[in-house]
């Protein structure tokens, strides 16, 4: 289960996806819209993505997770549209056969969308105009 | 050639995609400049991107294939 969706991430499908009887160690990672970004309140976000390549990134990025760590079953999926406060943005979910290979495994998948996958964010404030997050990431 | 916008650089440009003129064996480097030629509103944001050519990150010295799908891919924020 690696994708887009534009409707609600159902994490509980996620879990039963990648649960397997030679792993003693599920691990599940939500992304959710937060409110305060320092002192800037977001009201949604809005999510878009370039998708076709989207999708073969998040399919490499648990390749990768793959390489490193003995996964068994990965599930990523990222939502795209207008999200609310609290919703849940990106989630992640590995199983493996014990727990530190897991939550590293999670860590690397996270980190590594972050930096690959071609998914961006709009921030809506309250009062303030949209703007679409280009912040950290180098060339 | 098309190249496709997203996010950022689709609102400077106004626009989903752009038209270039390109020559064969034209490289990313040169269709950087042909996208700051011809848009330069979106020379401070192409410089923090990074260029897909057939849904691959491409270096600047590659060369970009007749008929090759192009995106500019600023700088990501998913997750």
């Amino acid at each position: 289960m690696i994708r887009l969706t534009r409707e609600p991430i159902d994490s509980a499908a996620m879990l039963d996806a990648v649960r397997d009887p030679l792993c003693g160690a599920v691990v599940l990672f939500l992304g959710t819209v937060r409110e305060l970004t320092g002192a800037v309140r977001t009201v949604h976000l809005e999510y878009d993505a370039y998708a076709p390549m989207a999708e073969k990134k998040l399919h490499e990025v648990a390749a990768l997770a793959g390489e490193r760590w003995p996964v068994r079953r990965v599930a990523i999926v990222h939502r795209l549209g207008k999200l609310d406060v609290g919703d849940i943005a990106v989630a992640v979910a590995v199983s493996t056969p014990h727990r530190a290979e897991a939550f590293a495994a999670a860590e690397f998948i996270m980190d590594t969308v972050k930096e690959l996958v071609p998914i961006w964010k709009q921030e809506n404030a309250p009062d303030g105009p949209a703007e679409w997050v280009h912040g950290t990431t180098p060339p | 050639m098309i190249v496709q916008l997203f996010a950022g650089a689709r609102e400077v440009v106004g626009a989903a995609s752009i038209h270039l003129n390109l020559s064969a064996g034209a490289t990313v480097a040169d269709l950087r400049h042909a996208l700051i030629h011809d848009h330069p509103e979106l020379s401070p944001l192409l410089a923090r991107s990074r260029i897909a050519v057939n849904q691959e990150f491409a270096d600047d010295s590659a060369v970009v294939p007749d008929g090759a799908e192009v995106a500019l891919i600023p700088p990501v924020s998913g997750g």
